[in-house]
């Protein structure tokens, strides 16, 4: 199985600043221009973080499922439908909100021995 | 191996039913993983994995506020199975140890076999280097879903 590396990295989304100040530059004067990085920041900001659970070969799916219902808690059936999306998809999203709570999601998952990363989405 | 090594009590904790030499195998465990966790053996990457997948310097500073955390958390489960596997009951704390203990012992033991999902169901030749490391690979495998489903029971 490749290092969950590979596949995090790609669906970062794209340099959205450059971008938006093009299209800023073109049609508005210099002071609001000096403005824009902020609002590009805040948006930023604004992302939320995802929590990821990633498949791997040696936890046991029972243990994934409870681990979920425990730290999450997730109904039975909810806790089942993201261990099997783990399990068949090779990862799924279990929690996601402000940067610190993602960060303390994932210690609690990693405390647990689930391989688990955050990134903004 | 008969089921229900692990059974809900009727005092709010468990019943632990394990033979003798499955005890002392357990109690014996914990210090060899124990002496590993001072190390830094490849072999303990899963159970430190990274927080940021894509973001070094993100995952080292996670690394530097939560490694030492984790640590701890994971040599208090290998103490309260050192400290209760001759009990024959455990509280409920004392099981959610054992269920940490048992995935830090199998976190290590499966990254060291390498072992792929089909490894627990897999039939293995005695013959093989690894045959003992894999029998008990599937024994605390086994253990720890008698574990699981103990704990999933008493869930809302």
């Amino acid at each position: 199985m490749p290092p969950p590396t590979c596949r995090i990295g790609s669906p970062l989304a794209p340099p959205a600043n450059r971008r938006h100040n093009k299209g800023v530059s073109q049609t508005i004067e210099a002071p609001v221009e000096v403005r824009a990085p902020e609002g590009d920041e805040q948006h930023a900001h604004d992302r939320p973080w995802v929590v990821i659970v990633w498949n791997d070969p040696i936890n046991l799916m029972s243990y994934v499922a409870l681990v979920l219902r425990k730290l999450f808690g997730y109904s039975k059936e909810e806790a089942t439908r993201l261990m099997l999306q783990v399990h068949n998809e090779g990862k799924a999203v279990v929690a996601s909100g402000e940067r610190e709570k993602a960060e303390f999601d994932v210690a609690r998952l990693h405390a647990h021995g689930l391989w688990a990363t955050l990134r903004q989405d | 191996m008969a089921g229900n090594r692990i059974e809900r009590d009727r005092r709010g904790g468990y019943r632990l039913r394990l033979p003798p030499e499955e005890r002392a195998l357990l109690a014996s465990l914990p210090a060899s993983l124990r002496e590993v966790l001072q190390t830094d053996d490849p072999g303990l990457r899963r159970l430190f994995p990274p927080a940021y997948a894509d973001d070094a310097a993100a995952d080292d500073e996670y690394r530097r506020l939560m490694r030492e955390e984790l640590l701890e958390g994971k040599l208090a489960a290998l103490r309260v199975v050192e400290e209760s596997a001759y009990a024959e009951h455990l509280t409920e704390e004392d099981l959610e140890g054992w269920l940490g203990a048992l995935e830090s012992l199998r976190l290590y033991l499966g990254t060291q076999l390498d072992v792929s999902e089909a490894t627990y169901a897999e039939e293995f030749a005695p013959d093989d280097p690894s045959a003992p490391a894999l029998a008990l690979y599937g024994y605390l495998s086994w253990l720890q879903e008698e574990a699981v489903a103990a704990l999933s029971a008493s869930l809302p």
